[in-house]
């Protein structure tokens, strides 16, 4: 009980007001990938924008059913990565650490798969409820670029969909596979990034002064990386969430 | 938990994460982006097969859209072809539309009439209100309907980060950035979406600069203006062929105008209030994507349907019953219009227009596109217009109140020039968050208005050419 | 031609001419940008097209295409790369 008051009062300081039953979606990627065609073939016209609470940034939010449940669809800031430089990037990240997503799903540009990756495994560093969606296939055949879902899915161990948003390809599929992840228990264990042997001893030399430390939804190892990136706004996004549920 | 054992904790961390840094020469948060890309490449490398590398398409667009030779003659030529397309577009449904509010508005006359109803009624209800509202809708919709689309379309192809890219060193020349060339080309459609879209630029300085020039950019409640008086005074005597090219010629001259006092107003920004150096440019040049074009025509018609029948009732059926009320309310021998019209005439007189121009100007705060009707009911407030859109009686009207070609070229540069409408300066204070920036968004478009149109008027009587 | 090449940069590169980044010798948020987008020392970058007037310049970088200005890319280094594309 006392977690879904959390939940609540954790989205609602993002400006999500969801029904208890609804279950929340985050919308991740980099610009220029079709981001905002998947977003309308989810939830057709039932959408609205709007900003994010205190902040003149973007926020569309939208609602579609499947399955009998009914999805809430957050639309993030387009992104190249979630290492918050910007505010669009805190924002994004901020949202995916303590907004309480049922699920994130990132969308990838199937034309350039190598820089959009790099979005991915640091979404997947955060959560595991993520659902990979390659978006622009159909542009990518046209090209000559073949993308292997399959591989692509067991290399990242979470599920992964092919998608032409612009002419509803794989958006069945998309719906499927949020559904899975949004609303069943199973927890997938998704890709870690591997780093380097320098980058390892500093995490492991940072992780065990954390060890005491609380850290709210958020894993240490992650923590530890964003403390040594050097980007102490993290600090604040924690405060803030135990400053929420505290009261 | 308490929060402050929590912020010591956090705070005893970020000290040890600064000593590691440290340690590390500060390479720690390149190594972190390195190894994700490391990551990257291996899992690409495995699930992403290349047939072909091609980039046929785009490669042959780009080489003639962002060459030396033939990118900003391209530019132009788009613009000018998209202005040709929409006043070519917009005659027939205009025409058709003012057949049939004409006939309505007979229509309510022979009702009211027969019913019995006071004049005055008649005249707000009728000739105010309706006609208001009808020539909003007569004069303004069908170029807005057409044109909103043409230029979805460039924005959906992915052309508009292009002119960002060729316009980018005389952006940063002026002390601007680029993506000023991407706020400026929504401010075509609304200048209020304009100013919201200079969120893409990073720097606050630019960001500002690009808020406070896009009003340089005509909106779609203004080019019907420039369209309407471009045909009628510049095109009109042209054989029937070449009237649309010609109007369409004078439009993006006035546009090529705008875009030159955009920069030159930048310019004089980045040396006085917003002092600073141009800082770096990060641009995407997506590739050009084939647009759907049904969905798109589609939407953005009925989007811009509904947005100018929405200002319409809700802007220019109110102004329609007030202008009515003016010009029909007497004070001693004159109506209120014709007093504050004779208040103003001494100012518009000194920049080529005339007091009722700028009394419609002031008018039209709240919206644009009112400007013209309102004028035109204050010049026809003792007579009626039969024909909300036909241009020869529009001539006509002009002419009997004293307009030369100055008058024109006047009317038009004060149309490109003058202050943004209300909802423009309410996004200005949202985004802006600040007084001071959207006094100035209001002024530095009145004063530029004002002192051109001062310096051609002067410039035209001295060397007697009127 | 001479150019020393230790002093190489993502300026000098002509259109239609590749490079590998050797240093990115940016600071700020630029810096963090440039690495996002993944101009990484070990990057391959070609140089597309430059703008009408020379600048800013247009670089395909891992599938996509970036725009930069002159000024910035003179700071970031390279070591040129044979070009094999034509």
């Amino acid at each position: 009980m006392n977690a879904q008051i959390n939940k609540q009062v954790l989205r609602e300081h993002f400006g999500i007001h969801a029904r208890p039953e609804q279950v929340v979606v985050a919308l991740a990627g980099n610009p220029n990938v079709g981001k905002s065609t998947v977003f309308n073939s989810l939830t057709g016209l039932r959408q609205h924008t709007g900003n994010w609470p205190g902040k003149t940034v973007d926020n569309a939010q939208g609602v579609f059913s499947y399955r009998q449940t009914s999805f809430l669809l957050v639309d993030l800031p387009g992104t190249y990565s979630l290492l918050a430089h910007t505010i669009e990037e805190q924002i994004a990240r901020d949202f995916i650490c303590f907004g309480h997503p049922d699920a994130t799903l990132v969308v990838l540009d199937a034309t350039c798969l190598e820089r959009n990756l790099n979005l991915a495994l640091q979404v997947l560093e955060i959560t595991p409820r993520v659902v990979i969606c390659v978006n622009l296939m159909d542009e990518a055949r046209k090209r000559g670029i073949i993308i292997d879902v399959k591989t692509l899915e067991k290399e990242l161990r979470v599920p992964v969909v092919g998608t032409a948003a612009r002419i509803g390809e794989g958006i069945e599929d998309l719906k499927e596979a949020l559904w899975q992840v949004a609303t069943q228990s199973t927890h997938a264990e998704p890709a870690q990034v591997r780093y380097s042997l320098e980058v390892e001893e500093a995490i492991r030399e940072l992780s065990s002064a954390l060890d005491a430390v609380p850290t709210g939804p958020l894993n240490r190892r992650w923590l530890a990386l964003r403390l040594l990136d050097g980007n102490p706004s993290i600090l604040a996004g924690i405060n803030t969430y135990f400053e929420l549920i505290s009261n | 938990m308490s929060l402050v054992y929590t912020q010591s904790w956090l705070d005893k961390a970020s000290n040890k994460a600064e000593e590691i840094r440290q340690r590390y020469d500060n390479r720690i948060a390149d190594l972190i982006v390195k190894d994700l890309y490391a990551n990257a490449e291996e899992i690409a490398r495995k699930a992403v097969v290349f047939r072909r590398r091609s980039r046929g398409w785009d490669k042959k667009l780009d080489d003639i859209l962002t060459s030396r030779r033939f990118g900003y003659p391209v530019m132009v030529a788009l613009l000018g072809a998209v202005f040709w397309l929409t006043i070519v577009g917009a005659n027939y449904p205009s025409d058709l539309l003012a057949l049939l509010f004409s006939r309505l508005q007979e229509k309510l006359t022979w009702f009211f009439s027969a019913t019995g109803l006071p004049d005055w009624f008649h005249g707000v209800m009728v000739l105010g209100l309706f006609a208001g509202l009808a020539s909003v809708v007569a004069v303004m919709l069908p170029p807005m309907a057409i044109f909103f689309p043409l230029f979805t379309l460039l924005e959906d192809l992915g052309y508009l980060p292009r002119v960002a890219f060729n316009l980018d060193h005389i952006f940063k020349r002026c002390g601007a950035c680029g993506k000023q060339a991407l706020t400026m080309c929504m401010g075509f459609g609304c200048n209020a979406a304009g100013v919201v879209s200079c969120r893409i630029i990073d720097s606050p300085r630019e960001r500002i600069m690009a808020i406070l020039t896009n009003n340089f950019v005509p909106c779609n409640g203004r080019f019907p203006i420039l369209i309407a008086i471009g045909t009628v005074f510049f095109a009109g005597t042209l054989p029937y062929g070449l009237q649309s090219a010609a109007a369409a010629g004078v439009v993006t001259a006035m546009v090529v105008l705008g875009v030159l006092l955009t920069f030159g107003v930048s310019w004089l920004l980045s040396q006085t209030i917003l002092r600073g150096e141009p800082s770096s440019m990060v641009l995407e040049l997506p590739p050009y994507r084939m647009p759907q074009l049904l969905p798109v025509i589609y939407r953005s018609i009925i989007d811009r349907t509904v947005f100018v029948l929405r200002r319409a009732v809700i802007m220019a059926a109110p102004a329609g019953a007030l202008t009515w009320v003016l010009a029909n309310t007497h004070i001693g021998d004159f109506s209120i219009l014709a007093h504050i019209a004779t208040l103003l005439q001494p100012l518009g007189q000194m920049i080529g227009l005339d007091g009722f121009i700028l009394l419609a100007f002031v008018l039209g705060l709240p919206a644009n596109e009112i400007v013209i009707p309102i004028l035109l009911m204050m010049y026809l407030s003792t007579g009626r217009m039969v024909d909300f859109a036909s241009l020869e009686e529009l001539r006509q009207v002009l002419i009997n109140n004293g307009w030369t070609w100055l008058t024109a070229v006047n009317m038009m540069l004060f149309t490109l020039l003058h202050w943004p409408c209300t909802t423009t300066l309410l996004t200005v204070y949202k985004e802006s968050g600040s007084k001071k920036w959207t006094a100035m968004a209001f002024l530095i478009p009145t004063v530029t208005a004002f002192l051109v149109c001062f310096m051609v008027t002067q410039a035209v009587r001295l060397l007697g050419l009127v | 031609m001479e150019i020393g090449l230790a002093n190489l940069s993502l300026a000098d590169l002509p259109a239609g001419s590749a490079g590998c980044i050797t240093s990115v010798e940016v600071g700020g948020l630029l810096r963090r940008r440039i690495m996002d987008l993944g101009m990484l020392p070990g990057t391959q970058v070609r140089c597309v097209r430059k703008a009408p007037w020379g600048d800013p310049v247009a670089l395909q970088v891992r599938g996509s295409i970036i725009a930069l200005r002159a000024e910035d890319l003179r700071k970031i280094k390279i070591s040129p790369i044979i070009n094999r594309e034509g």
